[in-house]
């Protein structure tokens, strides 16, 4: 079957091999119905990045018709699920594109530990932050997902050599004398008085399920998304070199080699991913490494390290998903830096390769829904789905969107 | 331990009008890891395949496929490290070096920047006037090399080969410890015995297996150190050579005609001995070297170093020094056996349970002779070295005469067959009868009674009378035993 990426680029590239994670999937039984629309190379939080156009949020805000993008970058995934079209779908996750999307259209989504998930076959954006994960309906359904697409794979190194315990069973289990953490950090600034609130219903529901909260910090969460947009675009800028025209997908000849590969990737590359690959070669430049990449690392770690501190203190932390509910197609669309800032509350876990649930919380005054984030411990979804177990159980949310065709 | 202050021996000098100049040179060996399996993949290596079908999906960087490391290649890597006696790294890490071209699919080669397997190391090198220098080693990585570009097929298109592409390397980067030509070749020539003793490359320089990267400049003897060129690419020994004498020279004259000379890459014209500019420094590319997020550190745990370290064979230079201690072999012979490791085993079979210094002296002078008369490699040697065994047996054991055993090594050479039977069904037995030589001599003094006169005055006619006894005796006769009697008889 074709596979885009939502890009120009991989023109009707087949690939003759499947990838490990929708081989689990065909296993246990799934059934594929179709593939979905991306932001291009899952660059972008929007959906408004792919080649073949934006895909459009089946919500729209109470009494309004404007058409709201979905989240991205795995937009076409949630949409698909929020309306109805299947079960669940399949997503990736490098700096929240399974969460976000997750929040925007009402569906739960989850990015597991790095390297619980195979990278094989996924075409690759960021490395060290990609990870793939399910979006679905409901926590017990990504738990079954999850599970299936889990386990490690010998044809990729960083896939962990870690049972894959039932995590459907962890969706009803007790949260009693839990300690959830509530980082002081994610209280930002502009900040929606309604995600405040949702926050703070979120605590109260956990509350009352027996569990502790803790206030705890993290300090060096202001720096996440810096580092993220200078290790996601330097990874990126390295693995879109294959996309060249010479072996497969899109090639625009030109007079000579060097020709052909401007006008292959120059018009086979959308602007975000053009902008990315800038950025990325930029930072990986001579002399100019150490001050971007190197210092980007050393945020990279600082930032596990206080995950690290964070979970001597608790079992898991609650955090919104993102800064605001789903926005307008065109709203953020030329302002890339206004972009960026959809994925504060989620670039923390890729970064510290841990896993994060987004669970649907209630919709906002808007009639717009908007989710809660359960962020655990390395290789401990089983907290992220008790927790968002709970969560889905107290918040009742069973708003669907209109009808939206 | 660069030794910038070593001067080179004044043979090496090159004298010209302004005075004398020394070649400094270091160089970049790229070793191809005798590996069935390339570095990231698990597609052949082997040589002359049709193109284009020994690569995996990886290999042509299809989207979303991963490198997995062959573990193979990084114990050959580290045995080649030992060998060089060099800091094996417990911690390692693999970079991509960012670049295109078409035969590089994925748009980046993994090598090794910032943490190469193995460190600093050293190797003592044989020259052929006898004396040895030590070279020092920088590093040695481990890196994917490139596929293969076809520029000659189609006068408008380049086909491409990936056959090669993703294929193990090893790069050994020497110190500039170099000072002439010929002791570039003696350094290549000493890592390529080691490397094919340890088993870690097979060293073919035609098949470009092992090839060389030449960075030369030259400087007044003694002097500040030039500006380098680097020479890429050179595949034998003799064009290494050829490149560096041409390299010096040219840039010896830029610098008497008052230029300075530039660094840059360049080629060397295999046609013409020439070499040529490539790209400049400016022109440099920059190749945004990161760390691979698409695979692990590698750890080597110091058990599995000790391991890898016990099952070491022995090594030319142990070897040499076990030749010239145990067996009484001078260093030269000594060096000159160990020098390969087929020459090494062959000559120890033919040792075996025999005078080892006769043994020696048998291979040396016969053997690796007559393989040198007749371009023979030593490996395709019609004679075994198990026959050359039972020859020198033979000889030890005054069965046969030098003489004889030589023909019977021509014979076995020519027909085959076993050197014992040779000797018995053609009765080539050595005569050491004394009765029966006395016989023949007296019958020969009997025939020739003026010649045996004047012996007495002119001693040294007594030659004339051991070749008759020989040429009667068929050369089997013992010529000890021959002159003995003679002497007796005729000087007494």
């Amino acid at each position: 079957m074709r596979t885009t990426a939502g890009s120009k680029i991989l023109g009707d590239f087949t690939p003759p091999y499947e990838s490990t994670v929708s081989a689990n999937l065909w296993r246990d039984g799934a059934v594929m119905l179709g593939k979905l629309n991306m932001d291009e190379f899952a660059m972008g939080s929007s959906n408004e990045n792919s080649a073949f156009g934006p895909v459009v949020n089946p919500w729209r805000a109470k009494g309004g018709e404007q058409k709201l993008v979905p989240g991205g970058s795995s937009g076409g995934s949630a949409a698909a699920v929020a309306a109805g079209l299947c079960l669940g779908a399949t997503a990736t996750d490098t700096g929240g594109s399974i969460r976000q999307p997750a929040s925007f259209t009402g569906t739960v989504g989850i990015k597991p530990t790095y390297g619980r998930c195979s990278r094989w076959g996924i075409v690759a954006f960021a490395s060290s932050l990609d990870q793939a994960g399910p979006i679905t309906r409901t926590v017990e359904d990504a738990a079954i997902m999850l599970r299936s697409m889990s386990g490690h794979d010998p044809k990729d190194s960083t896939s962990l050599k870690a049972d894959v315990p039932d995590f459907a069973a962890a969706c009803t289990r007790s949260l009693k004398g839990l300690r959830i953490g509530v980082p002081k950090e994610y209280r930002v600034e502009g900040m929606p008085a309604e995600i405040e609130k949702i926050w703070a219903d979120g605590m109260d529901w956990l509350r009352a399920e027996g569990c502790e909260l803790v206030d705890v910090s993290l300090p060096h969460t202001k720096y996440a998304l810096p580092a993220y947009y200078i290790i996601a675009p330097a990874e990126a800028s390295s693995n879109l070199a294959r996309y060249d025209g010479m072996r497969y997908g899109t090639r625009i000849e030109g007079a000579d080699l060097t020709e052909t590969y401007e006008k292959t990737r120059g018009q086979g590359f959308g602007e975000e991913v053009r902008r990315r690959i800038m950025i990325g070669a930029y930072v990986l430049s001579a002399g100019f490494y150490d001050a971007y990449y190197i210092r980007a690392q050393k945020v990279r770690a600082r930032i596990a390290e206080d995950f690290k501190n964070a979970f001597s203190q608790c079992d898991a932390l609650l955090t919104p998903t993102a800064p605001s509910a789903a926005f307008g197609i065109n709203a953020k669309f030329n302002d890339p830096v206004k972009m960026y800032l959809n994925d504060i509350f989620t670039v923390t876990a890729n970064l510290a390769g841990l896993p994060g649930i987004s669970v649907p919380a209630a919709l906002d005054n808007a009639g717009l829904p908007l989710g809660l984030q359960v962020i655990g411990k390395a290789l401990d979804e089983e907290t992220c789905f008790a927790v968002g177990g709970a969560l889905e159980r107290a918040a009742c949310f069973n708003a669907k969107p209109g009808k939206w065709w | 331990m660069f030794t910038a202050e070593r001067v080179a021996d004044k043979s090496d000098w090159i004298t010209t009008d302004t005075g004398d100049w020394e070649i400094i040179i270091g160089l970049e060996i790229h070793a191809q890891v005798a590996s069935k399996a390339k570095l990231f993949s698990g597609a052949a290596t082997e040589y002359g395949a049709e193109p284009n079908t020994q690569v995996s999906l990886v290999d042509a960087a299809m989207p979303g496929m991963l490198p997995v490391l062959n573990e193979y290649c990084v114990e050959q890597a580290v045995r080649t490290g030992m060998g060089l006696r060099a800091q094996i790294n417990a911690f390692s890490r693999f970079d991509r070096k960012n670049y295109f071209y078409p035969d590089l699919p994925q748009g980046y080669q993994i090598s090794q920047l910032y943490h190469p397997i193995v460190g600093e190391g050293e190797m003592l090198v044989e020259l052929d006037d006898g004396d040895s220098i030590t070279v020092g080693i920088e590093r040695l990585h481990l890196e994917q090399d490139a596929g293969k570009s076809i520029h000659d097929l189609d006068p408008n298109a380049t086909y491409v080969d990936l056959n090669r592409c993703g294929v193990a390397l090893m790069e050994i980067v020497s110190k500039p410890d170099m000072r002439s030509a010929r002791e570039a070749a003696g350094y290549v020539r000493k890592l390529r015995s080691l490397v094919r003793y340890l088993g870690t490359c097979d060293g073919d320089m035609e098949k470009g297996n092992l090839r060389a990267d030449v960075n030369v400049s030259v400087r007044r003897p003694g002097g500040e150190l030039g500006t380098r060129c680097e020479i890429k690419n050179l595949n034998s020994m003799r064009f290494i050579q050829q490149a560096i004498e041409y390299e010096a020279r040219r840039q010896i004259q830029i610098i008497e005609d008052g230029g300075t000379v530039d660094q840059e890459t360049r080629l060397f014209n295999t046609d013409t001995g020439e070499t040529r500019t490539m790209r400049s420094k400016e022109d440099a590319h920059d190749y945004r070297y990161f760390p691979d997020p698409d695979l692990l550190p590698v750890k080597l745990s110091e058990d599995w170093l000790a391991r890898i370290k016990a099952d070491l064979p022995e090594l030319p230079d142990e070897k040499k020094i076990r030749y010239v201690k145990d067996f009484g072999l001078s260093e030269y012979d000594a060096g000159v056996l160990v020098s390969d490791r087929e020459k090494a085993a062959y000559y120890e079979e033919v040792a075996k349970g025999n005078d080892k210094k006769l043994a020696a002296n048998w291979v040396l002078n016969e053997v690796f002779g007559k393989l040198n008369k007749e371009n023979v490699e030593i490996t395709d040697c019609p004679v075994s070295a198990a026959a050359n065994c039972a020859i020198v047996a033979m000889i030890s054991s005054d069965v046969i005469s030098g003489k004889i055993a030589k023909q019977v090594f021509e014979i076995c050479w020519e027909e085959g067959g076993d050197p014992v039977a040779i000797v018995e069904e053609r009765g080539l037995k050595q005569v050491t009868d004394t009765g029966a030589i006395e016989a023949m001599i007296d019958e020969i003094i009997a025939a020739n009674p003026d010649q045996a006169a004047k012996v007495k005055d002119k001693p040294k006619t007594l030659g004339w009378f051991v070749g008759q006894v020989m040429k009667a005796s068929q050369g089997k006769a013992n010529p000890q035993a021959v002159n003995k009697i003679l002497c007796e008889k005729l000087l007494d």
